[in-house]
């Protein structure tokens, strides 16, 4: 199968994405998409193994391995290499409902355990995997596919993030009538909101909510259950519950200042700009910006999104404070294949403010001590300190702050984005759902069912702050154990 | 020669002797007992009566001694025996003793009779023989008591012997003729032993007749050859007489008394093994129920059955002989029927001869196997080899009248100038000598005779019908791409299927290949529905009979299938051969369509659904089975003779019953029925689609299959693309043409050639099935671990069904992955997975004995989670002692192994690797097939780090198996089976063929090379004694060791091993296996190691076997666990392959047979070969791990030694609370059996097997001869006697040349040893440069085997007058696998001269059939005519022949060569020096002709050059010519043509 000698041929290419200086003009997507015949070329690097760690989906030493919803890659690949998309559209759709939203936002765990990886690098996995949805709907292949028959189980669906629609997708497919449940004004959730039109084109969300829609699927907006929705009623109405709410609880940085205008977390940040672009005008909430010194706490994803929004928004300087040291260069000895590397590398954020600015925003081993303020109570200003990784008494690792290493930084924008603590309690506490010790809802993974006969919970509320990938995974797993329930058996992977 | 149905238990008290092999039990089963033998008779052509003909035979017998063999006492014997002619002068004295007054010869019969010890139950005996001789109508006229001297016997013999009587009948004047009292007392005999042994009298499991008519006698028992005349008084009486004499020397597999196992038969003796038994069985019982004649009339019902399954196979092949025979056909005709020659492919077979084959073949399938049948009706003697020619057998024939022929020459003395002729039985070939017409009758003359007899070839033209000639289908079947989706669902089609198994064999025409074993669940074991066929495995041959290389041996292999029904075997008429011909047995669909709509008179096609209701489950499934029954019965009542079991009908209403259920259950009930040959079962279904359910549909009675969803499936994948540049028709041609191939190669592993034979043979072992299941559908298949019932294989249905028909579906419009043969998340489990794979990565290289344990917890609680037999095993609790007291781990540590891998098919620096680490913990790794480097055999560095493989492996391809190789092991291992593919040869391509590896195997880099599936000098279990001595000789400080697969019967193999004196046997599982193997084989062939280690164990201890041999095991040994698991099921030492191979950085790609290994583990590629980052101390610490958990085991469980936990298998317990929906049936009492023996009995190998080397002409002689050439390198010359018995000449004395010279030997000639007689067997074997042996006389087979740069020279004594040329002077099989030397042999050699030949200069005067097959380097001059099938699968070296009479491309295999005009000047320079070397030391007459008149004979030389070793040295002549040389010349040679490959493969 394949081509045995690929990986060998061929060297690994990924398309060079539009020039920064370009890009941040504007809001569309910075990712550009390779010609056919180069990605029949990189897909004719998979080595069509016959152990593909890169479809295992695993946690080691804490970070995913692999494809946690088991994408059938050496699958696809060689259709791919084929040419045959059509065939490997069907087989990446056996596993993943929203590729088109993988194959741009997932970090690619998959690549981490590629096997090419090993020795030489890895197949451009995600690369392929979204060339082939984004065909797929340039061809029109991707069409509404209503059920045959339909059951008479109805299920709400509480939340449209990623788990909430995969979950959606897989019971709709098998007949249920699902209503899902958003409070925001669009369906999508984080794929929505969260992430900037840059990097996921909020068009390709709306298509995909639209085609799960012309299915079957009933969304209801602005309406948050807890608070302007009865949770009673919803276990009323319907057969079967399943929360999808997400890990929506930012981490705070309780340090002194932090009550002073300017400070903002980064997901109402990213939320603003996002609405302002969708509905053409900005609304109270928007923060801009523009003209003014950011600081970004926090080196994640959401950390990188808030640098490229700010960018394009004008502002006049960046900084992104990283607590944690700056990763090696290349896999260090404890950090082998398949585990993820963690490595340091350049995201898009990074690379427009370098184009910009001249230098990686990143500051590591940093944190925020003070947040200093103007007259008006407005921040001015950040006063970092550097700190050091030290082993306590039970052997964790914690950070010191090294002495004399404190600098203040001019800052009229603070954005706080260093993770999420777990779900929101409103809706769990009226429902009197069971929590594990992270806050997060308890039910065990593989079976998602909460203490509530009936009430499935899936996604970060369950699981905590995770990859979108992983959100799908628990979004059709829940899927899975709800139909279970309904029906004594079931249907579904 | 194999099978025999369990004894019953006998009656009375167990005070009674047991008789025969012990009753099944545990997993023993006496089924599957196997011998071999020498076998031979001496008679004088004119029918001359004398005493000394039977003294000649009891000496042919007594130098047939080392073909026999003895148990665990050595005055215990296996059998031997003598069958003659009426001795009527002899036998008219003894009676007239005893009173009675013999008739004349003709008027009289003579029983030879076994019969109890008691008196008293003795005489009833004879009373009821006496009643029923007399209901016959024939006078029993008295006994005579056989004087029998038992002093000399051991007590085992003795402990059985039963009494020996002889019985005088008197003819009756009514009968006609004496043909009609032959008749008459083979009724008498099959009714006395059917009707006394079923008397219910005391001691009538004694009752036994060796023989009884009027014109033969049998004298047999369980004796040692030269104990045969002590024994029987009456063979030294001088008057005793006989113009013939057939005897028989016997080796089992067992130690269990039987004297009536010996040979002869009544009309045969027989070497070697019939492996289409059970399929023989049974159509001969179907067609009994037919059987008229006028010849016996009424008698005809009390013969029946006529196949006394009691019997070994031998004997089962005499009761089919004898009745064709009595009911009119005449000897010849009734062996040609049997074994018919492979006349299907012949180029030259004359038309009325294939024309009787043909016809005959709608009589009788033939009786498959390697076999040499001796035979005689007491006037005619004579004796045919299988359509292959597998087995020796050679003859003289002497001016005074007499012949002799033998299982090998040199049996009788007889001077040279009274030999006439020296030949050898040929394949095929039938050798007759008729004592009333006085003459050697030619094969030619019987055999036109025969077929002239009827107009064969007019009958067929009137009746046999072509398929291709029925007229065109008016309606074929149309694909229905709609629903192909949701059928192949139903039928449990996955991706991988499509991608991984069908589309190889539609677009190549070939099964797909893969590596690195299997490591998937049982199909009992598995959570996940499977279909019935995974539940079989299929059985192979090994040690007791070869397999066949239906490749390279293509001729002896045949397709062809009739449909129709089958007339009476006893009275054949023309319309007979009323039957549809197919070419093979699969059908597309217009084929279907055309038999469907025959409208011809005698052919009546009816189709039956084969459907359930899938709302009624497993006992629906029993209904529609039993309506199936029904429908079948009154079809087949109505004349309906062509039934078509349909699956079309699947919808949602209707289920289909598993195809294989459905024809072996419709098979097995019509034999029942005893309609079974009145139809012929056709199937057309949608559920088979691999070459396993095709062998399995065949195997169990279908005639031919049209497997429809796998051609629609085909055209789906032609629509997706999936399948490029090819049409409907092609795709099906290639994917049916894959089929069949890979069906004749699943027969050729049992060594069967022609699908006819296989059909119905049932060569399978089920594994998880329940007896109700096996019993009822699939009867007689061994089953031994009971498993899944009707109701879960109903289930197994429905789970497929639902998912196909649901109403609703969640899973996407495609298949499922699978994950059989390619980890998948949510497919099949594997052992080795993403998890257990990283933490055993992580172990060995962090040295983590943790990280380790919790891997072995990952491999074990998987393995709880049933993926494999010792998952469903427990340890019962015992008390523990203290770690410390346990010994420690470095010991524990010398009983691991790595398994067999050649440097080859891993790289360089895995196998050193592996080589290193296991010499660091004084364990053992194995070279694998393919040689070693000797400089790793000296290397060493500051650790003392030794790269020298400690076990090395002689496998058939016999690559780089020089002396020097064999002297440096401490083990060698013969290699019979591996485990990813029993039965089946391997083939290296050129591209692989790296010029450092073809530097450690002898060959030329570029050029393929080809392992045989069989050893060509193990046919038989004699033949690997002989194997195991060679080697002793060549290395004596070496154990030897056996590797055997596990299937069932294995244990009884084993015991054949440990017989043969093997150091140490191997039981190795179906599951391991690293190198590249068909698909189908390493998921279908060969069995678990547990049972396979259980069997073994079991067998060994039942015949007090087990203390003299050590037994190991592997396959996907993981952990401690499985080590004590072993342990406790009776192995002492314990193999490791896959897994120090992922402690090297393995990461299970499993594309080793692509060589694009990434991690550089199993690739050639110097590119990949830089990713290897294994470590010695990757594998050092796996072993130590290993050994610690082990020890850790061992603490827990009490024990001390590991030689105390051997064979404790009621430490083990089977689990409890398996709640599995599969496993809950399985039972594994048997597994955990302990046969009941004596406690002297040892349960581990306790005491050194006896070699008998000081016995050999070495010891005795030689080595003291040669010491000065040997210590001070001067020169000896001696001339001596020699004679069949002295086996492997020269080895011993050759390899303490080795020892003390190394690989360079001694200067040419330094040792020169003439002997004059005839040469026992292996003659010069493994030979090193220096010596030279000359033989004047003639030699056995594999003459200079592994010649190692000595010479060997063959001439005729001085005085013969035979033409040299025209006679046998040496064997089959000579210069098997020899690396370099020279041969001169000055007469004609038999078949298979210089196989795998690779680098041996020999000269010879004319050859058998198979010359030079497999040769990959050498040249080979034929002085004359050659057999068939010259140059098949010769890759290499070059060959000239002498082709006088312009015939020899036509017997010459063109596959791989061309033929061209010898004209190179270097090259007629070359071949003429060799005449001229070779008339200088043969004085061949011939060859000085050649060379007086040479310029007339150079043109006729025709040159055989392999077309791969051509291409490869055209490459490097190119090379040459641009400047470069040495290694580095090679390697671009070997680049360009590997490009050069390339293009010629499209890929």
């Amino acid at each position: 199968m394949g081509k045995p000698t690929g990986f060998l041929d061929y060297a690994r290419e990924l398309p060079l994405d539009r020039a920064a200086l370009e890009r941040i003009k504007d809001w569309n997507e910075f990712h550009l998409h390779p010609a056919e015949a180069r990605l029949r070329e990189q897909a004719a690097r998979c080595m069509d193994c016959g152990t593909p760690f890169c479809h295992t989906g695993k946690i080691l030493n804490g970070m995913t391995s692999g494809c946690p919803i088991n994408n059938l890659i050496p699958e696809w690949n060689d259709l791919v290499y084929r040419g045959l998309w059509l065939e490997a559209l069907e087989r990446l759709h056996k596993t993943n409902n929203f590729p088109e939203f993988t194959g741009r936002v997932c970090p690619a765990p998959c690549e981490g355990s590629c096997n090419a990886g090993l020795v030489t690098a890895p197949v451009t996995i995600k690369e392929i995997e979204c060339a082939i949805i984004d065909r797929g709907w340039d061809e029109g292949w991707v069409q509404p596919r209503p059920p045959a028959v339909r059951t008479d189980k109805s299920v709400a669906i509480v939340g449209s993030g990623p788990a909430g629609l995969a979950a959606a997708a897989q019971l709709n497919r098998v007949g249920h009538t699902v209503t899902v449940f958003e409070r925001a004004d669009r369906p999508g959730g984080l794929l929505m909101y969260g992430i900037p039109n840059m990097k996921l084109d909020k068009r390709l969300v709306q298509r995909r909510v639209d085609l799960l829609a012309a299915e079957g699927v009933r969304f209801v907006t602005h309406t948050e259950v807890g608070v302007n929705y009865d949770p009673r009623r919803l276990r009323a109405n319907f057969d079967a519950v399943i929360l999808c709410t997400g890990a929506t609880r930012p981490r705070d940085l309780p340090v002194e200042g932090r009550d002073l205008r300017g400070i903002h977390f980064a997901m109402d940040y990213l939320t603003a700009n996002t609405r302002r672009l969708l509905d053409g005008r900005a609304n109270g909430a928007f923060i801009d910006a523009a003209g003014k010194d950011v600081v970004v706490v926090g080196g994640g994803d959401t950390g990188t999104d808030c640098c490229g929004t700010a960018l394009r928004q004008g502002c006049r300087s960046l900084v992104q404070l990283e607590i944690l040291p700056r990763p090696p260069l290349e896999r260090a000895p404890d950090n082998p294949w398949p585990e993820w590397p963690k490595i340091y590398r350049v995201d898009y954020g990074q690379e427009e403010a370098a184009a910009v600015f001249g230098g990686d925003p990143r500051v590591y081993l940093t944190t925020v001590k003070k947040f200093l303020g103007d007259a008006r109570g407005h921040v001015a200003g950040v006063r970092t300190v550097q700190v050091t990784w030290e082993k306590d008494a039970q052997g964790r690792y914690l950070p010191r702050e090294v002495p004399g290493t404190e600098k203040e930084r001019p800052a009229q924008l603070v954005l706080l984005a260093m993770g999420f603590l777990g779900p929101e309690p409103t809706l769990l506490d009226q429902l009197g759902l069971e929590r594990d010790a992270r806050s997060n809802i308890k039910a065990e993974h593989g079976r998602f069912h909460t203490n509530l006969p009936g009430v499935f919970a899936a996604g970060d509320c369950r699981r905590g702050q995770s990859l979108v990938v992983w959100a799908i995974h628990e979004g059709r797993g829940a899927a899975r154990e709800c139909d279970r329930y309904l029906m004594g058996d079931t249907v579904l992977p | 020669m194999t099978a025999m149905q369990p004894t019953p238990p006998p009656p009375g008290t167990g005070a009674t002797p047991r008789l025969g092999p012990p009753p099944k039990q545990g997993l023993y089963d006496p089924w599957f007992e196997h011998d071999a033998c020498g076998v031979g008779f001496v008679v004088n052509i004119k029918g001359r009566k004398s005493h000394e003909i039977v003294r000649q035979g009891l000496q042919v017998l007594l130098n047939l001694t080392h073909r026999g063999a003895c148990g665990a006492e050595a005055n215990t014997g296996d059998g031997a025996g003598i069958l003659l002619q009426m001795p009527d002068k002899f036998l008219r004295k003894a009676a007239r003793q005893v009173g009675i007054q013999l008739p004349p010869f003709g008027q009289y019969g003579v029983g030879m009779i076994f019969l109890p010890p008691d008196p008293l139950q003795r005489r009833n005996c004879e009373r009821l023989f006496e009643v029923i001789a007399a209901e016959e109508g024939q006078e029993v006229l008295g006994w005579r008591t056989v004087p029998t001297d038992n002093s000399m016997l051991g007590e085992t013999a003795r402990a059985s012997e039963p009494y020996m009587r002889q019985v005088f009948l008197r003819r009756s004047p009514d009968l006609a003729d004496d043909m009609a009292f032959e008749r008459k007392l083979y009724v008498i005999r099959k009714r006395a032993v059917t009707e006394i042994r079923n008397s219910g009298l005391q001691g009538s499991h004694y009752w036994y007749s060796a023989s009884l008519s009027y014109k033969t006698i049998v004298y047999k028992g369980m004796l040692m050859p030269d104990q045969l005349p002590r024994y029987y008084a009456d063979l030294v009486d001088p008057d005793l007489e006989s113009a013939l004499a057939l005897v028989h020397s016997r080796f089992s597999t067992n130690t269990f008394p039987s004297w009536e196992r010996g040979h002869p038969y009544r009309y045969v003796a027989h070497n070697g093994e019939i492996n289409t038994l059970r399929g023989n069985i049974n159509w001969m019982h179907a067609r009994q129920a037919m059987f008229q004649s006028e010849l016996f009339g009424e008698d005809i019902k009390a013969i029946l059955p006529i196949i006394n399954t009691n019997g070994s196979d031998s004997a089962m092949f005499d009761n089919c002989l004898e009745l064709l025979v009595l009911a009119g056909r005449s000897l010849p005709h009734a062996i040609m029927m049997m074994i018919p020659e492979p006349w299907q492919n012949h180029e030259s077979m004359d038309d009325a001869k294939k024309a009787f084959y043909e016809y005959h073949a709608c009589l009788m399938e033939p009786w498959d196997g390697p076999a040499s049948i001796a035979f005689t009706d007491g006037i005619r003697i004579g004796a045919v080899l299988d359509r292959n020619g597998l087995r020796p057998s050679r003859y003289y024939v002497t001016r005074d009248d007499l012949v002799i022929m033998a299982s090998e020459v040199g049996v009788l003395d007889i001077p040279p100038d009274r030999v006439l002729q020296k030949g050898r039985l040929q394949p095929g070939r039938m050798f007759l000598v008729d004592t009333e017409e006085g003459r050697i009758v030619a094969d030619e003359e019987i055999k036109r005779s025969i077929v002239t007899a009827h107009p064969y070839r007019e009958w067929l033209n009137r009746h046999m019908i072509e398929l291709s000639h029925l007229p065109e289908p008016t309606a074929v079947p149309e694909p229905d791409h709609r629903t192909v989706l949701q059928r192949q669902i139903a039928f449990g089609y996955t991706f991988e299927d499509l991608r991984l198994l069908m589309l190889p064999m539609a677009r190549d025409g070939v099964e797909a290949v893969g590596s690195m074993g299997n490591d998937t669940p049982l199909a009992a074991l598995s959570e996940r529905p499977r279909l019935l066929y995974d539940y079989f495995k299929q059985l192979f041959a090994q040690v007791t009979n070869p397999p066949i290389d239906c490749i390279r041996e293509e001729i002896v292999t045949a397709s062809d299938t009739n449909l129709g029904a089958e007339g009476d075997l006893l009275n054949p008429r023309p319309e007979h051969c009323r039957r549809i011909h197919l070419k093979n047995p699969i059908l597309t669909n217009e084929e279907l369509a055309k038999i469907r709509q025959v409208n011809q008179v005698g052919f009546k096609p009816f189709t039956l659904p084969i459907l359930f209701n899938p709302r009624e489950g497993g006992v629906g499934l029993e209904r529609a089975m039993h309506a199936l029954y029904a429908r079948a019965d009154k079809a087949i009542a109505e004349g309906v003779n062509i039934l078509i079991l349909s699956d079309r009908g699947v919808d949602a209403d209707n289920a289909p019953i598993p195809a294989l259920l459905a024809i072996s259950g419709l098979h097995h009930h019509l034999i029942r029925a005893g309609t079974r040959t009145r139809v012929s079962l056709v199937l057309e279904s949608g559920e088979p689609r691999e070459v396993h359910h095709f062998a399995l549909l065949i195997g169990y009675g279908c005639s031919a299959i049209n497997p429809y969803l796998a051609f629609e499936t085909l055209d789906d994948l032609i629509r997706q693309g999936l399948l490029r540049d090819m049409d409907h028709k092609t795709a099906c041609k290639n994917y049916a043409r894959a089929a069949v191939k890979g069906v004749v190669k699943v027969c050729s592993k049992m060594g069967i050639s022609t699908i006819q034979s296989y059909r119905g043979a049932q060569i399978f072992e089920a594994v998880g099935l329940h007896h109700r299941v096996v019993d009822k559908y699939f009867t007689w298949t061994p089953s031994r671990i009971e498993g899944v019932d009707l109701d879960v294989i109903a289930e197994e249905v429905l789970q497929r069904h639902r998912r196909a028909y649901a109403e609703r579906s969640g899973n996407g419009a495609v298949l499922d992955p699978g994950g059989q043969y390619q980890w998948r998340q949510d497919g099949e489990f594997h052992l080795f997975n993403p998890d257990t794979i990283h933490l055993l990565h992580k172990a060995v290289r962090t040295g983590s004995y943790e990280v380790y344990q919790k891997y072995a917890e990952a491999v074990n609680d998987r393995a709880r989670a049933l993926c494999t037999l010792r998952s469903l095993l427990d340890f019962k609790p015992r008390t523990p002692v203290p770690l410390e007291e346990v010994e420690p781990v470095e010991s524990i540590m010398r009983r691991f192994k790595t398994g067999a891998m050649s440097y080859g098919s891993i790289s360089q620096e895995a196998h050193e690797t592996l080589a290193i680490a296991m010499n660091r913990i004084g364990g053992k790794s194995n070279t694998g097939e393919g040689g070693e480097d000797p400089a790793r055999y000296t290397w060493t560095n500051e650790r003392g780090d030794s790269k020298n493989s400690a076990i090395k492996q002689v496998a058939s391809g016999r690559f780089g198996v020089t002396s020097y190789y064999l002297i440096n092991a401490r083990e060698l291992q013969i290699k019979m089976a591996q485990g990813a593919k029993p039965g089946e040869g391997g083939q290296l391509p050129g591209g692989k063929v790296y010029p450092w590896i073809a530097k450690v195997r002898h060959s030329t880099p570029g050029v393929g090379l080809i392992s045989p599936p069989p050893h060509h000098d193990i046919y038989s279990i004699e033949d690997l004694a002989e194997l195991i001595h060679d080697l002793k000789n060549a290395n004596e400080h070496a154990r030897i060791s056996v590797k055997l697969v596990a299937e069932v019967g294995v244990g009884t193999v084993a015991a054949g091993v440990a017989k043969a004196h093997a150091d140490v046997v191997l039981i190795s599982g179906h599951d391991g296996g690293t190198g590249a193997s068909p698909l189908t084989s390493i998921k279908h062939a060969g069995l678990p190691w547990e049972l396979g280690l259980a069997e073994t164990h079991q067998t060994l201890v039942l015949n007090n076997l087990r203390s003299r041999i050590t037994v190991e095991t592997d396959g996907q040994l993981k952990t401690g666990r499985d080590v004590i698991v072993a342990a406790l099921l009776g192995a002492e030492e314990y193999g490791f392959a896959t897994a120090p191979l992922v402690s090297m950085g393995c990461i299970m790609m499993r594309v080793c047979h692509l060589n694009t290994c990434p991690v550089g583990v199993a690739t050639q590629d110097p590119r990949l070969r830089q990713n290897f980052t294994g470590k010695p101390e990757h594998v050092v610490n796996f072993m130590r791990f290993i050994a610690q958990d082990v020890r850790e085991g061992m603490a827990r469980l009490g024990f001390r030694t590991l030689n105390e936990m051997i064979g404790r298998t009621d430490v083990l317990e089977p689990r409890r609370a398996v709640d599995h929906w599969k496993a809950r049936g399985i039972d594994l009492t048997d597994l955990l059996y302990q046969p009941e023996v004596p406690p002297t009995v040892g349960r581990y190998c306790q005491q050194p097997q006896d070699h008998g080397l000081e016995k050999s002409l070495d010891k005795t002689c030689l080595l003291e001869l040669c010491r000065p050439a040997l210590e001070r390198g001067e020169r000896v010359r001696a001339t001596l006697p020699i004679r069949n018995i002295h086996r492997v000449v020269g080895t011993l004395t050759g390899s303490e040349l080795t020892r003390r010279y190394g690989p360079e030997g001694l200067p040419e000639d330094t040792i020169r040893l003439h002997f004059q007689g005839s040469a026992g067997q292996s003659f010069g074997a493994f030979l090193p440069r220096g010596m030279t042996l000359i033989l004047e006389g003639d030699a056995n087979d594999y003459l200079g085997k592994g010649l190692s740069g000595g010479k060997i020279i063959v001439y005729p004594p001085a005085g013969a007058t035979f033409v040299p040329e025209q006679n046998i002077i040496i064997g089959n099989v000579a210069f098997y696998g020899a690396t370099s030397g020279e041969a001169y042999i000055r007469g004609m050699a038999g078949e298979r001269f210089c196989v795998r030949n690779s680098g041996v200069h020999a000269v010879v005067e004319a050859v058998g059939d198979h010359g030079c097959e497999y040769m990959t380097g050498g040249r080979v001059v034929v002085l004359g005519p050659t057999g068939r099938n010259f140059a098949a699968g010769m890759s290499g070296g070059i060959a000239y022949v002498l082709d006088e009479t312009g015939d020899f491309p036509r017997r010459c295999n063109l596959q791989m060569v061309g033929l061209e005009p010898l004209n190179d000047p270097e090259e007629i320079e070359l071949v003429r020096d060799l005449i001229q070397r070779h008339a200088e030391y043969t004085r061949s007459e011939r060859a000085l002709k050649i060379l007086v008149l040479w310029e007339e004979y150079r043109p006729r030389f025709v040159k055989v050059l392999p077309k791969d070793y051509r291409r490869m040295l055209q490459a490097f002549k190119r090379v040459a010519d641009s400047g470069l040389s040495g290694d580095a010349a090679w390697m671009a040679a070997f680049e360009e043509n590997a490009r050069d490959l390339a293009r010629v493969g499209g890929g």
